[in-house]
């Protein structure tokens, strides 16, 4: 199966550019710049070294052997974006972005943000290229995401909270869209996650596989398993591309709330249908009548109606298998990792963990599952107190 | 010949400019779009733009925004949208154009949707998030059914593409103002007023350019007709009226505020 660049910007069906006419000039030079950026040997050493020296790849694959113990089973291996400046894989991202963007000539840089972590390292690659960086953040968000949003501050973004709609992450996506309209010359978008109108995801995906690259490179053997959470896409595309036409099985998590029964979910993949938002075409939740849903997950940063148009691809064609976690199952995860490992996940990461968790039990134990912990959980510890306050009977699990 | 057409060939006849007022349905309620409607028609407004409610209006400003979250909390459904428009159809044989996004066509198949909206009463259709190069199987499901596809064009569109645009616009093509948002604006820009004389040259009279977002007074409307607009658009004014006006007075600002702007255009 290969995949490369998207024709006419679609994955299959899914994708393509549903934009107001006002973006169409800036997208058009958005392709252009990439398509030619993107096989710049300066432009690659020059993002390869700052990958290095400022973000800190090459980020460890780590043999949880505690883990692995505890459960009995297959071999769990961890690819420690966690390390990463910032604390998760979106500076792979934002730092490729911004030097295009700088290379573009703009110096205002608006992006989107769900639990802050697109936000913040948005804020960090601007800080350090030097560029001038607003946030978008929903409202609600800005409440649950606290220590974010003066890390932002901190960093010299500007953070708007978002009131419209239902004031996360897709309001925030509206509103940087309705900046982007306003200020189509001057500013840079600098989406967050493998969605939007191509060619984002396209540029998201490229600049997210070196997780999956160094995966391959680290791995003695092409591990049986491969497991990311799926919020929009990022850090699951970024890991899956590169292990596409290996025999791995390769599986992706939804954000599964409180059961993707209720309608208080987050697994459009799951439990979604094809519609159009946000520039693409792809799986959604909607209502009847084609109205977005209002979603629900434990973790902000998974807490989104859509999902990239390349997942959209992936599950049709049956090459990846989706599955959905719920808010109970990423808690028990949350805390069985801190306890046996010492690493506090994302909540976002956990819900790939209790899946792993999941199945490596019926796994031989010459099997290996790798589980892409796309960020460290300190931003979440409040929302977890608050949950096990709340839950009591989760306490007694672990 | 469709209802859009015609009122614009009558319109040419009697060298007027057309005045589209848009509405949004449900806000804030059923029976004060009804009273709008009937303002709207009384006051000489030529063309109505019923907006239908989405969830995520990406290209409204906050007056928009705002009416169009009232409504999905008032529970406007596709079906009460018809049923409105049916209503509308036994008064009147205005043309309707409904403005609204991608996903709430998508959601039903383009064909079936239009199909629909037909029966109902609507003759051309406005989305905002509708690229020219996503829009084949749209044009293609409109042209069978006979329904207007109404296309935006931006400040910032460049000639080629402009062309291609025209090419599968009918009814009338929508000229964006400004760099922006729906909502009031102050003031009319130069590259505005450039933007639409090159949109008249591209259109060779084939079809009719009409100016909005933004537009909102009398002096917006008399400076569009001056500079050659076949149609003014204005919206988020009347959302305004709406907003601060009881419901048993909607119909008699809303018809004093559309004569005063139609005026303008004779
Ligand atoms: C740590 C972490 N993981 C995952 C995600 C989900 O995003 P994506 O699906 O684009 O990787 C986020 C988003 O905020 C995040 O912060």
């Amino acid at each position: 199966m290969k995949i490369g660049i998207p024709k006419n910007g679609r994955f299959g069906e899914f994708g393509g550019k549903y934009i107001p006419e006002t973006l169409a000039p800036a997208i058009e030079e958005l392709e252009k710049n990439y398509l030619k950026i993107r096989n710049d040997k300066n432009f690659k050493k020059e993002l390869g070294r700052l990958l290095i020296d400022y973000a800190g790849r090459p980020t460890p694959i780590y043999f949880a052997r505690n883990l692995t113990k505890t459960i009995g089973g297959a071999k769990i291996y961890l690819k420690r974006e966690d390390l990463l400046h910032g604390g998760a894989h979106k500076i792979n991202n934002t730092l490729g972005q911004a030097l295009l963007a700088k290379r573009m000539g703009k110096k205002r840089i608006i992006a989107e943000t769900g639990a802050g972590q697109h936000g913040v390292a948005t804020a960090m690659a601007c800080a350090s290229l030097g560029l001038k960086a607003e946030i978008y953040m929903g409202y609600v968000d800005t409440l649950r995401q606290k220590q974010n949003v003066f890390r932002m501050e901190l960093l010299g973004a500007k953070v708007h909270a978002v009131k419209s709609g239902s004031m996360t992450l897709k309001d925030a996506i509206n509103e940087a869209m309705r900046d982007w309209i306003t200020n189509v010359d001057s500013t840079y978008y600098l989406l967050g996650s493998a969605v939007g109108p191509h060619p984002y995801p396209l540029m998201v995906r490229d600049f997210q596989k070196v997780i999956g690259i160094e995966i391959k490179k680290q791995m003695k053997k092409i591990p049986s398993v491969v497991i990311a959470c799926v919020g929009g896409g990022s850090n699951a595309i970024g890991t899956f591309y590169p292990l596409i036409d290996t025999n791995a099985k390769i599986i992706g998590i939804e954000a599964g709330g409180k059961g993707v029964k209720t309608k208080l979910h987050s697994a459009p993949l799951t439990a979604g249908k094809k519609g159009v938002l946000h520039g693409m075409m792809t799986y959604l939740m909607q209502d009847e009548d084609g109205q977005i849903s209002e979603t629900h997950s434990i973790s902000a940063g998974l807490d989104y109606p859509g999902v990239g148009p390349e997942h959209a691809y992936l599950k049709d064609k049956n090459r990846v298998e989706y599955k959905a976690v719920t808010d109970d199952e990423a808690i028990n995860a949350f805390l069985i990792l801190t306890r046996t490992e010492g690493i506090i996940p994302a909540l976002e990461s956990a819900h790939a963990i209790a899946h792993a968790i999941k199945i490596s039990k019926k796994m031989k134990k010459t099997e290996s599952i790798v589980v892409t912990l796309s960020g460290r959980g300190d931003k979440d510890i409040d929302i977890v107190k608050e949950y096990l306050a709340k839950n009591v009977k989760n306490k007694r699990k672990v | 010949m469709s209802r859009i057409k015609e009122k614009f060939n009558q319109l040419k006849s009697k060298k007027e400019t057309a005045l589209i007022s848009y509405i949004m349905t449900g806000y804030p309620s059923e029976k004060a779009t009804l009273s709008a409607v009937r303002g709207l028609i009384q006051g000489g407004a030529d063309i109505i733009e019923l907006g239908f409610p989405f969830s995520d209006p990406i290209a409204d400003g906050p007056t928009i925004q705002m009416a169009s979250t009232e409504s999905l909390n008032n529970g406007t459904k596709i079906d009460n949208f018809f049923s409105i428009v049916k209503k509308i159809r036994k008064e009147s044989n205005i043309p309707l154009v409904l403005m609204t996004y991608t996903n709430i066509l998508y959601n039903q198949t383009y064909l079936k949707f239009i199909s629909r909206a037909k029966q109902a009463g609507i003759d051309g259709l406005i989305l905002p998030d509708m690229s020219i190069e996503e829009s084949n199987e749209y044009v293609k499901a409109a042209k069978k059914i006979g329904m207007d596809t109404i296309f935006l064009v931006s400040p910032n569109t460049e000639k080629d593409r402009l062309e291609q645009i025209i090419k599968s616009t009918s009814g009338f093509l929508y000229m964006v103002a400004v760099f922006g948002t729906t909502g009031v604006q102050t003031k009319i820009h130069k590259y505005t007023l450039d933007a639409l004389k090159n949109t008249k040259i591209a259109a060779k009279g084939k079809i009719p350019v009409g100016v909005g977002f933004g537009v909102s007074t009398e002096k917006d409307v008399q400076k569009y007709v001056s500079s050659g607009a076949d149609a003014v658009i204005v919206g988020s004014a009347n959302i305004k009226i709406i907003e601060n006006t009881p419901a048993n007075k909607i119909q008699t600002r809303i018809a004093i505020f559309t004569k005063k702007l139609k005026n303008k255009t004779r």
